[in-house]
């Protein structure tokens, strides 16, 4: 990595602190987005608090490894999940070998059979609505890691498929079987709490 | 919904993830939202996805703490 020489002139210092300055303003306007994410990583606020200036003290150390004009956001993220990784998250058994036949209809089938009554079809926000804030959080939380992670990336920080594929280091392919499968989990967990609630 | 692959409510189905994920191709893309003009079956299903992941996305964001943002920038190398 280029460290600055003892030779280097006064104006590439100057260009250098620029530069740099740039990269770090740059990357703080995103750390909201990538709190919101490091918080469903871990298990409280304070990880969450810690695992996030671990990753901006590494991104800071590192600034120059990053190429201007790529994808900042997709840099940082990168960081935060491997520090995730290291910082020991519990290595999981190869997750879930129950088979999820279900389709993709089928949380709003069974929202929609449990309804009251069967006056007809339920608008799809009434359904929406009966779903419950913490059940999510916590289905969320009990999907595997791989799995959460390719979730996390795509459905809450946005990232395109080959993006996620790059920050976690897998093939597409895979992005997309954990994508499915994962929400798919989601769903069902979903389902069964609320279907028990509201039945 | 009948088993058969052909069936257009279920070809449909399969197509739901990809097309709100916004992968489809052109012409399967057409191809879905022409099935969805005419299926409110299918289109119910479409609706309820886009409001689920609404829905998971906000149940699941956590603003960040208070303070943090400044712990970050003392982070940042001083001048």
């Amino acid at each position: 990595m280029g460290e600055t020489t003892p030779e280097s002139s006064p104006r590439q210092l100057a260009t250098e602190a620029r530069d740099r300055v740039r990269f770090e303003e740059e990357a703080l306007e995103l750390s909201d987005q990538v709190y919101a994410v490091a918080r469903r990583l871990t298990g409280s606020r304070e990880e969450a608090e810690d695992l996030v200036q671990e990753a901006y003290a590494r991104a800071f150390r590192a600034w120059r490894s990053f190429q201007p004009g790529t994808n900042l956001r997709a840099w940082l993220f990168r960081i935060l999940t491997n520090l995730n990784i290291d910082r020991g998250r519990k290595i999981q058994r190869s997750p879930d070998t129950q088979p999820l036949e279900e389709n993709d209809y089928f949380l709003y089938n069974r929202l929609e059979e449990s309804s009251s009554g069967g006056d007809g079809t339920p608008d799809e926000r009434k359904v929406v609505e009966r779903l419950s804030q913490n059940e999510a959080v916590t289905a969320l939380a009990d999907l595997p890691h791989d799995f959460r992670d390719v979730v996390l990336l795509v459905d809450l920080a946005d990232f395109t498929y080959s993006d996620a594929a790059q920050i976690l280091d897998i093939p597409i392919g895979t992005v997309m079987s954990r994508l499915h499968r994962g929400r798919r989990m989601l769903k069902r967990s979903l389902a069964e709490t609320a279907v028990e609630d509201g039945a | 919904m009948s088993g058969f692959a052909w069936d257009p409510c279920e070809k449909c189905e399969k197509m739901m993830q990809p097309y709100l994920d916004r992968v489809l191709t052109e012409e399967e893309r057409l191809e879905a939202e022409e099935h969805l003009a005419g299926c409110s079956y299918c289109r119910k299903r479409y609706r309820f996805e886009e409001e689920f992941r609404q829905f998971v996305r906000l149940a699941v964001s956590e603003p960040m703490p208070p303070g943090l943002k400044a712990k970050l920038a003392a982070l940042r190398t001083p001048l």
